[in-house]
């Protein structure tokens, strides 16, 4: 067959000698370097089989002398940057929690680092963007109603010991006694009428307002302005932690239900305590610390313990 | 080398060619009737390739040729030294790529990543500037302007000046390997070698101070990527320019592909007038019978002095870059043995059949200036004019507003709703600026930042923006209890003489319905 060599009359072009069903193809040969290109891809080929992982296996593949994995590239890369963090981290855990917001680039980056590490440890319980919730009683870390205190130093301490801790009953306890069979049912209406009434949710109560004097204003204050150093909350603004239904405070009153929060100091370190920190703190309820200075530690051992058991539902 | 298809014109002798035979559809011809393919080694399916030696040449192309040649090496070896001051917070540089800080400098101009429309539309008009020159003058921009062009022509000056011409360097290609021969081609070796260096390194100073990085590069400081940079691109010259050459042009190039899809008979081109040369015979025969030979003396001028080695009188072909100096050798030997000038020579296709049937030629102009070409260059030109008003009118002064989707409200202790936002306040331009940020359609709202305390919060806020950054500011906005949702907007202002704004709607979200 690859005799039937001629010439093409319109072209000038040998044909190649090999006919199908009358199809001939001209011979236009291709450049000898595109072949050696070809060849040489094919070596490409052989090295990179010995080098990397090619072939399949049943259950992996053939790991290539020089031992390189895609993941064992992603956990190369998270070293190094674990390591380009660590003058950061350094330095953010050199840094007085107070003074976290006078350099402006170093608040940010915790800012940034503690966005992260909240969606890891805090999320779980105050919603990805710390909006808590009110049904289970989360916190809510985005207004500007703070149990514990909105300072830095007051964030980072609540950070760092966690709430009602029982193994540390130094720090963060404090305890609301249940009034089931201590007010009747009466006087309960009456209280949480009157406790309603201080956020202007309801109509005032003589009666419970002098219950509330007698029984509640030693920790939430005669106005109702809450104590941060036992976390007893603010009950005469407009935000609940539970509602503000006649339902929910009955209930409060009745068989309270207290947060509890865990120490993250240690298990988180001090750098990953100081974002949160400062995560937290822009979240926008942020408070300036007082100008003058106290000598108190906040949040220092406040026990206010009567009858009634301890309740921890988280 | 017959077309048995297409009628010959009338009247004229038999031997000669019609102009139809210089049609494209002739292109994959190879060889000449002198030389008939059944004679040539067969067998192979590959071939390898021929060294081209191309003679030397004077004529007005070549020293076009010149000019082109010098003014782009020029312009790419010269343009990142250029200095230009534009204050302490930008860079010196005339041009510069900066590739980490994401901006690209020419100039007065300074282009943010999300100006990269700026470069598309350049890209855009190359690509219909090349429509119009191609239309025009066909593949000029081959024959001329192509980086591949002007570094192949560098080459082959370099093999002229080591070698000899065009006779010599047959010599000695074919000659054994001596010491003498080893010598030679070492020295032109290294000679390509440092053009290459040369071409990787100027690269280089594009993408960064180029003063600082020309120390560094030499005091071995510079980052990896420049020296790695630099060895590609020798690699990359020395075998395109100094070994493939022409091969790059005929087999890897899609641009002669393309450019053949956009010429038609109205595009100039470089042509032999075979109406005129044929039938070829040597000087000799045809002083002897004129009546019985045309112009083309074959004295093989135009096959030697061409860089990519085709003998033009085939007709146009692909490995054809119209760089003309075909046309310099032939008119030349054309004025030697005392007849007109442009044997060969740039014409349209559509002019060679009308000068074949002996009608007038008419002004190359009316291939330059007609419909075609005026609608491409009218693209071209509204292109560019959108981009210079675009340029004239950009602001420098950017705001772009994400709410914050969970919570999308907060209620306050003092019953007051807030919303809270992220808002990028950009400054592009090179000195840091003090802007405003203010709240405009929402009564009674106040504004706070995660830098400017709740205490100080108020309908408008100052945030000052560094140069050339953007700064990305956490806001707070409050309204008063019972505020309903609705649509509001931020604006941003900057403190200066040019007072440049930005006012982006967003809405207000509250526990109220609208």
């Amino acid at each position: 067959m690859a005799t039937n060599k001629r010439i093409d009359e319109p072209t000038g072009t040998e044909t190649v000698g090999h006919e199908w069903d009358g199809i001939e193809e001209l011979n236009t040969p291709l450049p000898r370097w595109w072949l050696w290109t070809f060849y040489l891809t094919i070596l490409f080929a052989a090295v990179y089989v010995v080098l990397y992982p090619a072939w399949p296996l049943i259950d992996r593949a053939t790991t290539g002398i020089l031992g390189w994995s895609s993941r064992g590239a992603l956990q190369e890369e998270l070293i190094n940057e674990d390591q380009a963090r660590q003058a950061f981290r350094a330095e953010l855990a050199e840094v007085e929690v107070a003074d976290l917001r006078d350099d402006e680039e170093l608040f940010r980056r915790a800012v940034a680092g503690g966005e992260a590490a909240f969606k890891v440890h805090c999320s779980q319980c105050h919603g990805s963007q710390g909006a808590g919730s009110q049904t289970l009683g989360y916190p809510n870390l985005n207004d500007d109603a703070w149990l514990w205190g909105g300072t830095l130093e007051e964030i980072h301490y609540t950070i760092e010991y966690g709430i009602r801790q029982p193994e540390d009953n130094a720090r963060r306890q404090s305890a609301m006694p249940a009034f089931e069979g201590i007010l009747d049912s009466a006087q309960v209406a009456a209280v949480t009428q009157h406790v309603r009434s201080l956020g202007g949710e309801a109509e005032p109560n003589a009666n419970g307002a002098a219950l509330y004097q007698q029984n509640c204003a030693i920790c939430h204050g005669e106005t109702g302005d809450g104590n941060r150093q036992l976390g007893a909350p603010r009950l005469n603004d407009a935000v609940w932690l539970r509602g503000s239904s006649t339902a929910e405070i009955t209930r409060q009153i009745l068989q309270p239900r207290m947060g509890q929060m865990p120490a993250w100091g240690e298990r988180l370190g001090p750098a990953t305590t100081k974002m949160l920190t400062a995560y937290v703190y822009s979240l926008g309820g942020g408070e300036e610390a007082a100008p003058q200075p106290t000598d108190r530690v906040p949040g220092e051992t406040a026990e206010v313990r009567p009858a009634g058991s301890e309740n921890s539902d988280g | 080398m017959t077309d048995s298809t297409e009628p010959r014109p009338a009247g004229k002798d038999d031997t000669a060619l019609s102009s139809a035979d210089a049609r494209p559809e002739a292109t994959t011809m190879r060889h000449t009737a002198s030389e008939p393919d059944f004679q040539r080694e067969p067998e192979s399916y590959y071939e390898a390739r021929k060294a081209v030696h191309n003679k030397r040449i004077d004529g007005n192309f070549r020293r076009f040729k010149w000019a082109v040649m010098i003014v782009t090496l020029a312009i790419y070896y010269i343009t990142p030294w250029i200095r230009w001051d534009r204050g302490e917070y930008a860079p010196d540089q005339a041009v510069l790529v900066d590739l980490a800080g994401r901006r690209f400098y020419m100039f007065d101009i300074e282009i943010w990543p999300h100006e990269f429309y700026f470069v598309a539309g350049l890209l855009i008009m190359a690509g219909i500037g090349l429509f119009v020159v191609t239309s025009a003058v066909g593949r000029a921009w081959c024959g001329y302007a192509c980086p591949q062009t002007v570094w192949t022509d560098l080459f082959q000056h370099i093999d002229r000046f080591v070698d000899g011409d065009r006779n010599a360097r047959m010599r000695l290609d074919r000659a054994p390997w001596t010491l003498g021969k080893v010598a030679r081609r070492g020295f032109k070796w290294a000679i390509y070698l440092l053009i290459g260096l040369v071409t990787g390194g100027a690269w280089i100073l594009y993408f960064a101070d180029a003063p600082t990085l020309f120390a560094d590069f030499f005091s071995g400081e510079a980052a990896p990527v420049a020296y790695i940079t630099v060895a590609i691109l020798t690699l990359t010259t020395v075998t395109l320019g100094g070994f493939m050459r022409e091969q790059v042009c005929i087999y890897m190039c899609p641009w002669p592909r393309i450019q053949t899809a956009m010429m038609d008979e109205h595009s100039l081109m470089v042509t032999y007038k075979d109406w005129r040369g044929e039938k070829r015979g040597s000087l000799k025969k045809a002083r002897k019978q004129p009546e019985k030979y045309g112009d083309c003396i074959d004295c093989t001028e135009c096959v030697q002095v061409c860089p990519t080695g085709i003998d033009i009188r085939e007709g146009p072909q692909i490995g054809c870059i119209t760089c003309a100096l075909c046309i310099d050798a032939c008119d030349r030997v054309m004025a030697d043995i005392g007849r007109p000038r442009g044997l060969i020579d740039y014409a349209t296709l559509d002019d060679c059949e009308r000068e074949a049937k002996g009608e007038p030629a008419r002004s190359p102009w009316k291939a330059v200036f007609r419909p075609r070409t005026m609608i491409y260059f009218g693209i071209w030109a509204a292109i560019g004019l959108a981009l210079l008003f675009a340029l004239g009118t950009r602001t420098r002064t950017d705001l772009s507003v994400a709410a914050d989707r969970n919570p999308p409200f907060m209620l306050m202790s003092d019953g007051a709703v807030r919303n809270s936002f992220t808002l990028k306040l950009r400054n592009m331009e090179s000195r840091p600026r003090e802007m405003e940020i203010a709240i405009e359609g929402l009564p009674g709202a106040v504004l706070w930042t995660d830098m400017i305390d709740r205490s100080q919060a108020a309908a408008s806020q100052r945030v000052t923006v560094n140069a050339d950054q953007v700064r990305e500011v956490r806001a707070y906005v409050a309204a008063p209890r019972g505020t309903q949702q609705q649509e509001f907007a931020f604006s941003l202002t900057a403190l200066d003489e040019k007072a440049e704004s930005d006012l982006v709607e967003t809405r207000f979200d509250t526990p109220e319905g609208p």
